[in-house]
């Protein structure tokens, strides 16, 4: 089995993303050409478009490309981490549990509240891995079906739960079409102190990630084998969970629910480069960065003027990949 | 020199030790299988001797030094496991498998170094298993397969080698082969091997020596034609086998039901 070299293929990936945030950045109710949108990012634009672009445009761009990166890198490594290529932050439930945190960090701390709302999200998001994770664990192995059940019991209750406070809440200051719209995958609220957050929590994360790969790597030839070969176990796991929850936090503050990013950007980077994580995580970070700045940029432009949220659309080219994953393994997995 | 020692060794699970006091001690270049029948603990011994299982009571010693002393990195670097059942979910080639065999000598943001690539295709060269290098690990046939787990182990460099059952889905072909490599291994490298066998005559045939396990205890210790005599099959496995001896070696035969 050869596989094409890594290098061109993460130069390919940027070069990619570097497309879609330009072509990204250039839609909306006005319309601005790729070679201005480059003018402008490169300080030398007309004013107006300037405006647009730098207040609008580009966090949200930037936004989505962080969402796709967060979700990926996250998918990749619960993947590793469960030995099973259907796990993904949303399918687990990972992604509810964060939103539960989320909420309650809009509610108190506003929409100012950019260290709130990531900080609960991470403590949400950590405590629906450990919960669905113990519930699916048998001994040393990980039932697929459990698993996929506690994920999905998980996500309708932490869905109640949200609910719950959205509904109660007095204090709460922002519209309630903007934080609806959030919690279906809309890529709404953005600004700039936000995407730095985010930005630096999504980079620490991917940075512990490529630190423990290879131990990773081991660890999907099972717990023993992987202890047998001088790895402390428990603590590469509890780096992951850690890692995973980060980068599902940081994506959820953004985008609220996201679906099966997580999924289809893994799988189809392994695919290419491999399953190794030193490779696969930096590589599945931009393939999932470039699928969801294209997913929002097509929820912005199927229903002009009005938009749908971006979950809409990852949601229905991610349904069909994730049957197909199912039908692919249903015996193995005897669904 | 390397000596495995386990001295009065209690070791299991919680509220049940299934080792009962296991006294064993095993050089380098010794080439011994560990039998008995099923349920008799051969597994978590030899866990046990790989210090992934911390005795209950009692202790290992690798050269004198308790093995469960060694930072867990230190010690793989000592001391391979070719385990029982070996399965990735994921598309790995056999040389990545191979190569994470490296993993106590890479460090973190670990990228094998030249050296470390050396030591793997050394140990592939070793298994006769380049040939499968850039292949998918799981769509190699069990005897590949087993190589290249061989071949993993190799790569930690080991001065000893842990095998559990290593020939349970081979040929009897394959078997043979890939004890005989282990044999190699042993009086070339000067490995100390111990292998958990079911198959009583290969044990007989390709090992100087056999450690017989039951119910937690060693009943039996010694070269094959001293320890797989009548009385002591008869005993350890019950009735119903046929033990003879071919050439000084002795071999066991199920006796036919009428």
């Amino acid at each position: 089995m050869r596989r094409p070299p890594y290098g061109p293929v993460l130069a390919a990936l940027a070069l990619a993303l570097l497309v879609a945030i330009v072509l990204a950045v250039g839609v909306g109710a006005v319309a601005i050409p790729p070679d201005r949108v480059l003018a402008t990012l490169l300080g030398s634009g007309d004013p107006a478009e300037t405006a647009i672009i730098l207040s609008l445009r580009l966090p949200r761009v930037l936004g989505a490309a962080l969402v796709g990166a967060a979700l990926a890198a996250a998918g990749a490594l619960l993947q590793g981490l469960l030995r099973n290529p259907l796990a993904d932050p949303y399918v687990l439930g990972t992604s509810a549990g964060a939103s539960i945190g989320a909420v309650i960090g809009l509610l108190v701390a506003g929409a100012a509240g950019f260290f709130v709302v990531p900080g609960l999200a991470f403590v949400g998001a950590i405590l629906a891995i450990v919960i669905v994770w113990q519930l699916a664990r048998v001994g040393p192995e990980t039932s697929v079906v459990t698993l996929l059940l506690a994920g999905v019991v998980f996500s309708s209750f932490a869905g109640a739960i949200v609910t719950f406070f959205l509904v109660m809440s007095d204090r709460l200051q922002l519209r309630l079409a903007t934080v609806l719209g959030w919690l279906m995958g809309g890529i709404s609220i953005v600004t700039w102190g936000q995407l730095a957050v985010s930005a630096a929590l999504v980079a620490v994360a991917l940075g512990v990630a490529v630190a423990i790969a290879w131990r990773l790597d081991a660890l999907s030839l099972g717990e023993e084998a992987a202890a047998q070969l001088g790895v402390d176990v428990e603590a590469v796991k509890r780096s992951v969970v850690a890692v995973a929850a980060l980068l599902t936090a940081a994506a959820v503050s953004i985008a609220g629910l996201v679906a099966f990013v997580g999924l289809v950007a893994p799988h189809a980077t392994r695919l290419v480069v491999g399953p190794a994580h030193a490779r696969l995580v930096p590589a599945a970070a931009l393939a999932g960065a470039v699928f969801v700045v294209m997913a929002d940029l097509v929820a912005r432009v199927v229903l002009a003027p009005s938009e749908l949220p971006m979950g809409v659309i990852s949601g229905l080219v991610g349904g069909p990949f994730f049957f197909a994953l199912l039908w692919r393994h249903r015996a193995a997995y005897r669904l | 020199m390397t000596v495995v020692e386990a001295r009065s060794l209690h070791a299991g699970y919680p509220g049940h030790d299934v080792l009962d006091g296991v006294d064993l001690s095993v050089r380098s270049g010794e080439r011994v299988a560990l039998i008995g029948p099923n349920g008799a603990g051969k597994t978590t011994l030899l866990r046990a001797l790989a210090g992934t299982l911390r005795p209950a009571r009692g202790q290992v010693l690798l050269d004198g030094v308790p093995v469960t002393a060694f930072r867990p990195r230190d010690r793989a670097r000592r001391i391979a496991v070719v385990p029982q059942l070996f399965t990735t979910p994921f598309a790995f080639t056999a040389r990545e498998v191979a190569t994470l065999g490296r993993t106590p000598y890479v460090g973190a943001f670990g990228r094998p170094s030249s050296a470390d690539r050396a030591a793997v295709v050394r140990a592939m060269s070793r298994t006769d298993s380049l040939s499968v290098a850039d292949r998918r690990f799981s769509e190699l046939s069990g005897g590949e397969r087993q190589r290249v787990v061989v071949a993993m182990a190799l790569a930690q460099e080991p001065d000893v080698l842990l095998l559990d059952e290593p020939t349970v889905h081979l040929d009897p072909a394959h078997q043979r082969a890939l004890l005989s490599l282990i044999g190699d291994l042993a009086s070339e490298l000067g490995i100390l091997a111990i292998a958990v066998l079911h198959d009583l005559n290969l044990a007989a045939t390709m090992c100087d020596r056999i450690v017989v396990l039951a119910a937690g205890t060693i009943v039996a210790d010694g070269r094959p034609a001293d320890v797989l005599d009548a009385g002591t099959v008869a005993r350890v496995f019950g009735a119903g086998l046929d033990v003879g001896l071919r050439d000084g070696v002795p071999f066991v035969l199920p006796l036919r039901t009428r």
